[in-house]
């Protein structure tokens, strides 16, 4: 391995979990793996730990806040981003990461998402997009591809899924990137772009849950999931020379907007300023 | 604020604003509804003034999750609403509630069920403020019953909040949010305002959970170095590390719950206005209140023994004061803007000592000192 593709090594990452807390993910999960690409990220980005909170919702990602050292908290179902928003005007100096699944951020809180893109207010969403319900025993997401099979959808999925990246960018996000969780180096390089970037990040990590969607859709062990996404992900930059037919079925990674905008609570910390300076100015009159 | 008391010429809503101000309210996210927008109006134009952060959310479920997040990071928080936008806030007063994060929720109740009627009075969220979330919590319901009360209680709710970490909903109605009447305001130096207790211990000993039965614990907020965990909605020990064990959880809620049954004297506020010696009395919260002491003035003139019992704390309902309070009266009337919510409430503090009669009105007017006059007059003769 060369030193381009070197990751902060596990033992550190040790350093930043809950001693106590009992882990309940699946063996081979990639929820894990992305929260290991989390934490990674965090750690490369030298940003003292006391800065950091991440914030979950409901789900298997819905627990890394009891499973991380870091100021957690985990919201009522789909409503992440609604807090983190409170947190980051309240604090603006805090580096908010919301670590939250398909079902949560975009299904039941799927409003709040693109409103928090439309605001560019200061938070790096970590999405991890497993296809599926996983929690709940793998009933169909709004992300289940078509003709899936999912617990509700026995028959196939008859609806489109949506695309994370596109809806993030028409929305407003200012840092939008995909990437999967056999892409691991590539992954801590997008989140740590995510944490970087003042504004509105979303980066969506599809991940393979090998217990539910894997199971009811034939893809195999957690292995094999993983080298599905490694032989099916093109490369924005080679995705743009293809045409559609050959892009069914990939999955298209890469940073798709590294855009610059005013972020909310900057904004806000400006007016105050401003406001408080013409009570002075009023007071010396 | 003011160095000395001042008097205005205040709307309600406008009273409740400026006394979350003056009780260190610095945040406040919603989503506009009538009859409560001027709060939201007010806090927009205020709170930068202040130092304070005002964000219109894109629905109610936003809003308190906004104002959730502030007062996890340290800031007093509040929010208002009306019925349909409390109903969407639900689940988050129960969250409130566990993970024991303070918050205000004012509710200007406005005529419903459903839509309702938008710009008239009504008490029909009564039963919903207490019991409308999921799950078994505590909860603090006060009502407000004139504009001056909208100032001074809601600085009491908030310090309830702080002090308890605790949802605390302040209840009013359409008739009282859109009244303008002359309000005193206190300097704000001369009263008493609340601010959580922060922890003592330092983070590696400090346990976020951990309090003893009757106490809320130390609050270590978001941002200030504590790594701190247990702001999650699961069961979870003292540590905040989640897992569904019975003995854990029966810990948690009852510990939860004690923090109202163990202070009820500090909280319940009712004011006995002639009930004690009466033979008709009258329970009144809210905007009844003014026309129950209207009809039991105009009673006593005709040698008709009525006074009032006021309620301001609806929950923890005040049964024990209320069963001394009604002593020898013959009847209690409950006026209430719905068809009868609180006289259940009644019925239970009474113990079958005295018949309950409500008097129950949603047409969207208020009840008229007439109606309590007649329905007095017809208790008496019982």
């Amino acid at each position: 391995m060369s030193a381009l593709h070197k990751v902060v090594p596990a033992s550190e990452i040790r350093k930043h979990l809950s001693k106590t807390a009992k882990r309940i993910w699946c063996p081979g999960c990639g929820t894990a793996i992305a929260m290991g690409g989390m934490i990674r990220a965090m750690v490369e980005s030298k940003i003292p730990e006391k800065e950091f909170a991440v914030i979950t919702g409901i789900g298997c990602t819905g627990r890394a806040h009891a499973y991380v050292d870091y100021d957690s908290l985990q919201t009522p179902h789909g409503r992440t981003l609604p807090v983190a928003t409170g947190i980051k005007l309240a604090r603006p100096g805090m580096h908010l990461i919301v670590f939250s699944g398909d079902g949560d951020l975009l299904g039941i809180g799927g409003n709040h998402f693109i409103h928090a893109a439309r605001r560019n207010i200061g938070i790096t969403v970590v999405l991890v997009n497993n296809f599926i319900y996983g929690m709940t025993g793998g009933q169909v997401a709004p992300t289940t591809p078509t003709a899936d099979t999912a617990s509700t959808a026995p028959y196939g999925n008859l609806e489109e899924p949506f695309d994370t990246c596109a809806l993030a960018m028409a929305a407003g996000a200012t840092y939008v990137a995909r990437t999967t969780a056999y892409h691991v180096r590539q992954m801590v390089d997008f989140i740590g772009e995510g944490i970087k970037n003042k504004g509105f990040s979303v980066i969506e990590v599809l991940s393979n849950c090998t217990t539910q969607y894997g199971r009811m859709n034939r893809k195999g062990s957690s292995a094999q999931m993983l080298k599905w996404f490694q032989k099916n992900s093109v490369s924005l930059k080679k995705a743009a020379d293809l045409p559609p037919e050959k892009l069914s079925g990939k999955f298209i990674t890469g940073e798709f907007v590294t855009g610059k905008r005013g972020e909310l609570s900057a904004r806000y910390h400006e007016l105050i300023t401003q406001k408080n300076k013409e009570r002075v100015d009023a007071h010396e009159a | 604020m003011a160095s000395k008391t001042k008097r205005f010429f205040m709307l309600g809503n406008e009273a409740c604003a400026a006394g979350a101000i003056a009780a260190g309210v610095r945040f406040f996210a919603g989503y506009p509804i009538t009859p409560s927008t001027e709060i939201a109006e007010y806090m927009a134009r205020e709170l930068p003034r202040v130092g304070g952060q005002f964000i219109q959310m894109e629905d109610e479920l936003a809003g308190i999750g906004a104002v959730i997040g502030a007062s996890a990071a340290g800031v007093k928080a509040m929010t208002a609403t009306s019925g349909p936008g409390f109903s969407l806030m639900q689940e988050f007063i129960s969250y409130s509630a566990v993970v024991e994060i303070p918050c205000v929720v004012v509710n200007i109740m406005r005529g419903g069920p459903g839509g309702g009627a938008a710009t008239v009075p009504a008490q029909g969220d009564v039963m919903q403020a207490r019991w409308g979330t999921q799950g078994d919590h505590p909860v603090i319901v006060l009502s407000a019953a004139t504009v001056p009360e909208m100032y001074y209680l809601t600085i009491k709710a908030v310090n309830f909040s702080e002090k308890y970490r605790i949802p605390v909903i302040l209840l009013s109605d359409e008739s009282i949010g859109h009244l303008r009447e002359t309000t005193e305001i206190r300097p704000t130096e001369s009263m008493e305002i609340v601010n959580r207790r922060k922890p003592d211990l330092p983070p590696e000993q400090f346990e976020p959970l951990k309090a003893d039965m009757g106490q809320a614990p130390p609050m270590a907020c978001i941002g200030d170095g504590y790594r701190v965990k247990g702001y999650c909605r699961l069961t979870r020990n003292e540590r905040g590390d989640p897992g569904a064990v019975p003995d854990v959880q029966d810990r948690l809620m009852r510990r939860q719950e004690s923090k109202i049954t163990a202070n009820l004297a500090d909280i319940h506020m009712f004011e006995d206005m002639g009930a004690g010696e009466a033979d008709v009395v009258v329970l009144a919260h809210g905007s009844n209140v003014r026309t129950a002491l209207c009809a039991c003035a105009r009673a006593r003139e005709k040698g008709i023994r009525a006074g009032v019992f006021k309620i301001t704390t609806l929950w923890p309902f005040p049964y024990a004061p209320l069963n001394r309070a009604i002593g020898r009266a013959k009847g209690v009337l409950v006026p209430e803007l719905n068809l009868g919510q609180i006289i259940g409430e009644v019925e239970r503090a009474c113990k079958g000592r005295a018949p309950v009669v409500g008097l129950n009105k949603v047409d969207g007017t208020l009840i008229t000192i007439n109606e309590i006059f007649d329905a007095i007059v017809e208790l008496n003769k019982s």
